[in-house]
């Protein structure tokens, strides 16, 4: 509520018509305003003054005595000066702009039709990215030699091996092989888990190593390791209810719920189909890539319906060979890494 | 308004020259000391050694950045205790607003670095040029040999006190002695030379040329300072009541501090001749001023010289001003100090201090700390246990390898059946950790087939570990996932 006889509030004081109001009112005199600018006892126009003052000195020392301007906006009383800028400050927006040319022939900077200017010290993104690679790859060329050097069970007992494969591998396993074993190597369906103590090919470093550096099925290395599951239901090898005996024999391998009728059966069904591979007792051949069926670790799943279809269709699960795409050193490097993710023989 | 010698307004204006004159008195004798302690502090810290023994440095305040760690006589932070260097910072903060409101911009006046090394470059500069009137003088001369000779001898002077300035800063971030020897030899890192040139040039240029233009343009803080006084602020500001109507007065004149109608400002312009910033304080409160006092030495100079009480320009609080205006006491000035917004500040100051100094005294000499590793959430092994993986740190602080030993039970302390604990490349729940070092590895623990961690959902677990050799022991809270929901 306006006070009417308060000065600082009273909407009678012209003063306090501010914001859209003020400016509604100079709109509305802007010509009579221009064509009348308040002048100085010299004729010249005259700022609103503010009845502040600062001291100067001239160039030659003397003292001179100036006017501050007000810009005329006064809100609760508190009116806004109009001090002149300190001139290092435009001195300083200056050198910016120097700097600015400067650095327009310096460095890459108009953009033209087919690409922009270079710049006179021929710097670029690509190239600075390109030395700082081979910066990397200078500072990680000793112990990168160091690492193709020293035998495979020697890496760990050195700690500045160990660390380098602990980093250099994991960032190798993030770029190359999380695509299927999962950024924390953990595996998916078809894709074994890395973690755990259970391997198709074996898990020693050795074992490891080689794996990556040959693959698995891979047609393009003649060193890959290779086996091939026969497909019993494709091939007409067993019939259906052969294959419903076989998968509850070998759920009751890893004792789960079977059919104990059927799994009898199932016993002959294995010892003439199976045993050369999963060997006897389901525990599998590592030679061969053969699975332990025995375990809690299933590739494709340990359920009936999965279980059927893999002795019907015959997986046949590929991995790529390594050694033509990686260094050595970084097959060493991603295979210690893999080795120490706990499920490492 | 308009008078004949009001030039017309400028845009730009260029810096105008400062002369303080010297003056002599209690506040200025203050700051000469707080001149010599302050930069007594930041010249002498780096040199003070502080036997740690073997492998860890010997420099009492050192912020080893390479290396991660700060060192502060027998404290030593690691960079998971930043949480000190915060504290700290609020602190600095809390401090501020306390001294601000009680004090006004005492900051400002005294300890700024900004303020203590103008004050050493203005010394400088009487000791080359003469005092005031010589300074003016000399500005106002034309360039000639001797003009050349005193510049060049004030500026060469300037330049050590910026090369010793900027020189001293980066001894606090490496061993001082080596890298003295390394400067002076040309086998320092640029880093250092390039660090040492810059604050050179900042102390050069802000101390000897922008001085009072950094504290009125570049500076925050003057800013956020003027939120934080009130009226019971103590500053500095001239007794207008009194000192009014200013001018010439003969010798025995009662002014009317002895019942005149006069005022007791004989308009000297010594307070003005003495100013650092160029300002008059008889225009009241302004911005520029940094309270630096030295105005009221010497104004109660001409008072005693002219027999009028002292106080003409003092510190005093905006109320106590309005009251002697009405023939009324001020207050005392611990009243003005005392009051609930500077105990608001004190308490928040201090509890935060005692929080820290308690936060320093509880910290174990060596560290754990236990992520799990959530992709996947477990492993199911071919036995069919269940295995979880965790992220292990484990810092030990003391200046020798220690063995540690790592368990775990339930959050009641009760071992928890059925689980094992195994740390990867290790054999068994023992890790080595070296002198000053941090332990990494995967911790590993597997619950057996069908047991209740293995079948439940998550569970709470909580790890301890052991120091073999002290048997001091902590512990961290962790989760257990089963492949149940």
């Amino acid at each position: 509520m306006a006070d009417t006889d308060d000065e600082h509030t009273s909407p009678r004081n012209p003063d306090n018509r501010i914001g859209l109001e003020r400016q509604a009112a100079d709109k509305a005199h802007e010509a009579q305003i221009a064509a009348n600018p308040p002048e100085g006892p010299d004729g010249q126009p005259l700022h609103k003054p503010s009845g502040m003052t600062r001291v100067v000195r001239d160039r030659k020392g003397v003292r001179k005595v100036v006017e501050v301007p007000s810009t005329g906006h006064s809100w609760d009383g508190i009116e806004e000066y109009d001090n002149p800028l300190p001139r290092w400050w435009l001195w300083s927006f200056y050198a910016t702009i120097v700097w600015g040319v400067g650095y327009l022939i310096a460095y890459p900077a108009i953009p033209l039709i087919h690409g922009a200017t270079q710049g006179v010290l021929g710097e670029t993104m690509r190239s600075n990215v390109a030395a700082e690679i081979q910066r990397f790859n200078e500072a990680n060329a000793p112990i990168q030699a160091k690492l193709v050097e020293t035998p495979l069970d020697g890496i760990a007992a050195d700690p500045d091996l160990a660390n380098y494969t602990a980093n250099a591998g994991s960032a190798i396993f993030r770029t190359w092989c999380a695509q299927c074993h999962g950024s924390g190597a953990g595996g998916a369906t078809g894709y074994p888990s890395l973690l755990d103590n259970d391997w198709l090919w074996g898990g020693t470093l050795d074992d490891v190593y080689t794996t990556v550096q040959h693959g698995i099925r891979d047609p393009k290395d003649g060193d890959t390791r290779y086996s091939e599951m026969p497909r019993f239901g494709t091939d007409q090898m067993l019939d259906d209810a052969q294959i419903g005996q076989v998968v509850n024999y070998v759920l009751s391998l890893s004792e789960q719920p079977h059919d104990a009728a059927a799994a009898a059966e199932g016993a002959t069904v294995y010892a003439d189909n199976c045993v050369s591979c999963h060997a006897e007792d389901g525990t599998g051949d590592r030679a061969q890539g053969a699975p332990n069926l025995t375990d809690a670790v299933w590739l494709y799943g340990s359920d009936p319906a999965t279980i059927t279809r893999i002795v019907h269709d015959g997986p046949f699960g590929v991995m790529p060979a390594w050694s033509g795409r990686l260094s050595e050193a970084e097959i060493r490097a991603v295979a210690s890494y893999v080795h120490s993710l706990g499920g490492g023989e | 308004m308009s008078q004949p010698d009001i030039d017309p307004p400028q845009l730009y204006a260029a810096r105008e020259p400062i002369f303080p004159r010297r003056v002599y008195g209690w506040y200025r004798n203050l700051k000469w000391i707080i001149m010599a302690v302050t930069l007594g502090i930041y010249y002498i810290t780096p040199w003070i050694r502080w036997d740690r023994g073997p492998n860890l440095p010997d420099q009492a305040v050192l912020v080893d950045l390479a290396n991660r760690r700060f060192f502060f006589f027998w404290i030593e932070i690691w960079p998971h205790e930043f949480y000190f260097v915060a504290g700290l910072l609020v602190m600095a903060g809390l401090g501020l607003f306390l001294f601000t409101s009680a004090l006004g911009r005492v900051w400002c006046g005294y300890a700024c670095p900004q303020t203590v090394w103008t004050d050493l470059f203005i010394l400088t500069e009487r000791w080359v040029e003469g005092d005031r009137n010589a300074r003016v003088r000399l500005w106002n001369a034309p360039w000639s040999g001797h003009k050349l000779r005193l510049r060049l001898t004030k500026w060469v002077i300037w330049l050590l006190i910026a090369v010793a300035t900027g020189g001293a800063w980066i001894f606090y971030f490496t061993d001082a002695p080596t890298l003295l020897r390394d400067l002076v030899t040309g086998q320092a890192h640029p880093v250092a030379y390039i660090t040492m040139a810059i604050l050179t040039a900042t102390t050069f240029v802000f101390g000897g040329f922008a001085r009072e233009q950094i504290c009125i343009y570049a500076c925050p803080w003057p800013r956020i300072q003027a939120a934080m006084m009130d009226e019971d602020t103590l500053t500095v500001a001239y007794r207008e009541w009194r000192g009014e109507p200013r001018g010439k007065i003969h010798k025995g004149e009662a002014t009317k501090s002895d019942g005149g109608t006069k005022g007791d400002c004989i308009d000297c312009m010594a307070c003005v001749n003495v100013c650092p910033m160029g300002i008059d304080i008889r225009d009241g409160q302004q911005m520029e001023c940094i309270t630096c006092a030295l105005c009221i030495d010497a104004c109660d100079e001409i008072m005693d010289k002219i027999g009028k009480p002292r106080g003409l320009i003092d510190y005093m609080a905006l109320k106590d001003e309005t009251a002697e205006r009405a023939g009324a006491q001020p207050k005392p000035l611990m009243k003005h100090i005392l009051r609930p917004r500077t105990i608001l500040y004190f308490t928040l100051w201090a509890g935060i201090g005692v929080a820290l100094v308690v936060a320093l005294f509880l910290r174990s000499p060596f560290d754990l700390n236990v992520t799990p590793v959530r992709n996947p959430l477990f492993v199911t092994m071919s036995d069919g246990a269940i295995r979880n993986t965790y992220a292990l740190r484990l810092r030990n602080k003391q200046g020798a390898q220690h063995d540690f030993v790592i368990s775990v039970a339930d959050n009641d302390g009760n071992a928890v059946p059925g689980v094992v604990l195994a740390l990867e490349g290790q054999t068994g729940n023992r890790a080595s950790v070296a002198a000053d070092s941090t332990f990494t590895q995967r911790l590993y623990l597997t619950a057996a087939k069908d047991s209740p961690l293995a079948t439940g959902g998550q569970a709470e677990l909580t790890l301890w570990v052991e120091d073999a050799t002290g048997g001091v022991r902590t512990h961290i809270g962790t989760v257990f996932h089963g492949k149940g929901e």
